[in-house]
């Protein structure tokens, strides 16, 4: 399968994959709503969270919600969510967000558009 | 099923299924099982501010239909489930608890039980904020609630095999119509033990999807089954389709799932530190109550065991492959399960099953208490009690006292029926257990539990009252659940002050009494023995689960000011009342609440002849060393008490004697402890609320001050 992998000491933080994102998923700017997320570090560099489709969140949903496809990429199915945020809080990469407008909560699906709007290349696609 | 055609519907009502406001339908369901009355019943704004809901409700309901000479099996006796405003949430761990209600068999009084499952939220969501139960039906019948549809049926149903792990089963099936559709049924169920026992419980069934099986949690105390099975009733069952996490139309959704979020992150982050409850359930308690000679061994008689450890490991025994919350959104997950395990006895025998459990209270009722630390026959045990729908703690603490009078040449082979109940003979345990579920031999007596067995014994077989007393655990009638409280002055006042008998589910104090030594004095006992029981009741009128309180905690709270009370716990609590209610109350606000329900169930008990001082009492065993054997296994600790806490020498003095010293000294402090919390709760020293109490607490309802009076 390939996953968005990230070379963070590229990422200038100029957030264009964030809107990205948000823009393709729930056509706002709105950055709360990326399924990646750029944190500035207190040294001034950046921190790139997304999902490493590790499956940790497929164990803990109660409902089935969360799968992982044959392609090995995770995947929620939003009729199926419960909304117990039991996966947001048991993300050990922190890559499962809930916004406060949206009830199910949302995670990379690795479509990969983020990764061809990003200038510096700090993330690509990678076979894993 | 096969009986399809038998099934014949004796009643249906129709209704319009409402939709929550802010936690609250503000009707309850009400059905009369002697005439078939199903009706809806309007809660007024009075009664949901007082008595809030869940215990509040089962309280309130049961005051109107029974007199001060009900009996659990007259037909005015209620069964009353309610889960009260929080539950059905499903952002946070522990917020699907249902609590049942109803006279107990053994204690005649009110009995409150708390359990998860899915059938509380369900029946919320299918608009009834409760569920009260009267009458007898005349043949076994099903109530069956279709939320989805908005009908409610009494059905008659053919009389197969009532036993929970069959008929739990076989309801879910028949109820849903695909396996997808199994997850949206519940069942409540017992077994042919609640049939011929007083210590029936009722079974709370959530469909386990990842493992496709019916899971169960139980009502356990005070014989509820019991009465569930008196009135003809085989199973509740309730539907309801398209759970989402809105369904209580809280007032402040973001503050409850903001609150829960971060209650899972910690959960995440501390769980595998701590307690390791996902991995582990309560079972994680079996070892720290062996290493702190809390865990009873051999009908409380001691408090640890070297063979302890063969018990104390489960983790390797459960199947780890789902998620194991009574209710969704509980990562906490202490409900684990045992797959494939082969049943070497009764009924059942060399059939492969899933057992549900164990508990830590099941491990050490059915395990240590008598005598057999094997994680096979705790299995087993647990698998049959489950199924016969039997409480494994009143099972386990009732066989433990048998086994004791045995061992005492009080009963012998020839009453048992030649079963040779001596401490450690797992066989005979096992074959007590099917006898009780079958109503056969010994089993007839020893499914009275302790209260009617002292009678019996001392009645039929000559036995000394004095020393039954001293040793049969139970107080109000409610056997002991699975703690030591001999070195701990404020537990032993805990399980005797509890209303509905020796539970722990009021107080546990052990630890902060004991082993922190948070509350050396009376004052502080009596602090203690306020709030905890007033907190904990808490969790009962809004149907929340208690273990997410404080069996994980977060990484700064023994920096807090009051790490006993897990600070930032309680407002999270907070956070998920006001955010769904709509409410602003603090803590003050709460426990004042729950003092009014509290004072409430103190006069109920009143009502029904125990809710005196004379009622808290409690057996010696609970309190300090009944036998030589004991004083003996502890001598180092009660030699050194009798010199630096008594001021007696105990240089020369025989075993017998300084029995006698401890436990004259003993008794007193209970007496004053009782006396210091009697006063802090604002009641008489006979134990009963006075007045003012009770008009402070807005209780002081003209029937409830009619009856108080009589007292004063
Ligand atoms: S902690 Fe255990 S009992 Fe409590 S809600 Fe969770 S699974 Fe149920």
């Amino acid at each position: 399968m390939k996953i968005v992998a990230k070379k963070p000491e590229l990422c200038d933080g100029c957030g264009i994959c964030e809107e990205t994102c948000a823009q393709a998923w729930f056509k706002e700017k709105d950055k709360e709503k990326s399924a990646i997320r750029i944190m500035d570090n207190p040294n001034g560099d950046f921190n790139i969270v997304v999902c490493d489709h590790c499956g940790e969140c497929v164990d803990v949903c109660p409902v089935e919600a969360i799968k992982t496809a044959k392609s090995g990429i995770v995947t929620i199915k939003d009729s199926d969510c419960v909304e117990c945020y039991s996966c947001v809080g048991f993300c050990p990469k922190g890559a499962m967000f809930k916004h406060p407008e949206e009830p199910v909560p949302f995670k990379c699906t690795s479509c990969g558009k983020c990764v061809k709007e990003c200038p510096t290349g700090a993330i690509y696609m990678e076979e894993v | 099923m096969s009986e399809d055609q038998a099934r014949k519907v004796i009643q249906t009502f129709k209704y319009e299924p409402k939709r929550l406001e802010r936690g609250y339908s503000d009707r309850t369901l009400y059905v009369n099982l002697s005439d078939n009355t199903v009706k809806a019943k309007t809660i007024s704004e009075e009664t949901k501010d007082v008595f809030i809901g869940g215990r509040g409700y089962g309280l309130y309901y049961l005051w109107q239909a029974v007199t001060g000479v009900t009996k659990w099996n007259d037909p005015e006796n209620e069964i009353i489930i309610s889960c009260g405003p929080i539950a059905g949430i499903t952002q946070y761990p522990g917020t699907g608890k249902s609590i049942v209600v109803t006279l107990s068999p053994t204690t005649g009084t009110v009995i409150d039980s708390n359990v998860g499952g899915y059938f509380g939220p369900f029946m919320k969501f299918s608009g009834w904020d409760a569920l009260e139960v009267q009458g007898k039906a005349e043949r076994d019948v099903v109530v069956y609630i279709d939320g989805d549809k908005g009908v409610v049926t009494i059905e008659e149903v053919p009389l197969g095999d009532l036993n929970t792990h069959v008929l739990a089963e076989r309801l879910t099936d028949y109820y849903s119509e695909s396996e997808n559709d199994k997850k949206n049924i519940s069942v409540v169920s017992t077994g042919t033990g609640a049939d011929n026992s007083l210590m029936g419980m009722l079974n709370f069934s959530f469909y386990d999807r990842k493992r496709k099986a019916v899971r169960i949690k139980q009502a356990g105390r005070g014989g509820i089954g019991s009465v569930f099975r008196d009135k003809n009733i085989a199973a509740f069952v309730i539907k309801f389709s398209n759970v989402n996490g809105d369904l209580n139309n809280p007032a402040d959704k973001k503050r409850i799932n903001d609150t829960g979020i971060k209650m899972h992150k910690e959960v995440a982050s501390m769980d595998p530190k701590q307690n390791n409850m996902r991995k582990r359930g309560t079972t994680m308690l079996t070892p720290i109550a062996n290493d702190n000679d809390l865990l009873p061994v051999c009908n409380f008689k001691f408090g640890t065991h070297p063979d302890a450890v063969k018990i104390t490991k489960w983790e390797d025994k459960f199947c780890h492959t789902g998620s194991d919350g009574c209710w969704y959104g509980c990562t906490v997950g202490c409900a684990k399960v045992v797959f494939g395990f082969e049943l070497r006895t009764g009924p059942y025998k060399g059939q492969k099953v899933l057992v549900d459990g164990p508990e830590y209270e099941t491990i050490g009722a059915v395990g240590s208490n008598v005598g057999v630390f094997d994680r096979d026959h705790i299995l087993e045990c647990n698998f049959y009690c489950d199924t016969y729908g039997i409480d494994t703690i009143s099972f386990g603490t009732g066989a433990a006292f048998i086994m004791e009078c045995y061992e005492n040449g009080i009963l012998n082979k020839d009453i048992t029926g030649g079963l040779e109940l001596n401490f450690g003979n797992r066989e005979a345990v096992m074959e007590l257990l099917h006898q009780i579920a079958g109503g056969e031999g010994f089993g007839k007596i020893a499914g009275q539990g302790i209260r009617k067995m002292k009678k019996i014994f001392v009645e039929q077989y000559g036995a000394n009252s004095r020393f039954l007393e001293d040793i049969g655990m139970e107080a109000k009638g409610l056997e002991y659940s699975e703690y030591i409280s001999k070195e701990s002055l404020a537990q032993q006042a805990g399980y005797g002050m509890a209303n509905k008998g020796a539970q722990h589910d009021e107080a546990w104090l052990i630890f902060m009494d004991t082993v922190l030594k948070q509350i050396p004095t009376f004052e502080d006992k009596a602090e203690a023995l306020h709030f905890f029981p007033m907190f904990r009741t808490w969790f009962g009128l809004v149907g929340l689960c208690k273990l997410p309180w404080n069996d994980v905690v977060p990484a700064n709270n023994a920096d807090t000011d009051e790490p006993q009370k897990v600070p930032e716990h309680v407002e999270n609590y907070l956070n998920l009342y006001n955010g769904v209610t709509g409410k602003e109350a603090t803590i003050d606000d709460i426990l004042f609440e729950s003092e009014a329900v509290y004072n409430f169930q103190r006069v109920f008990n009143l009502k029904m002849g125990v809710g005196k001082r004379e009622h808290d009492s409690i057996p010696y065993r609970s309190v300090g060393p009944v036998t030589v054997e004991e004083y003996e296994s502890r001598q180092e600790r009660y030699d050194d008490q009798l010199k630096d806490l008594i001021g007696v020498d105990p240089s020369g003095k025989s075993t017998e004697e300084k029995i006698k010293v401890v436990r004259e000294y003993r008794e007193k402090q209970y007496e004053i402890l009782v006396d210091t919390v009697y006063k802090r709760r604002g009641w008489t020293d006979q134990g009963i609320p006075t007045l003012d109490t009770l008009k402070r607490l807005r209780v002081d309802f003209p029937d409830v001050v009619g009856l108080v009076k009589k007292h004063l």
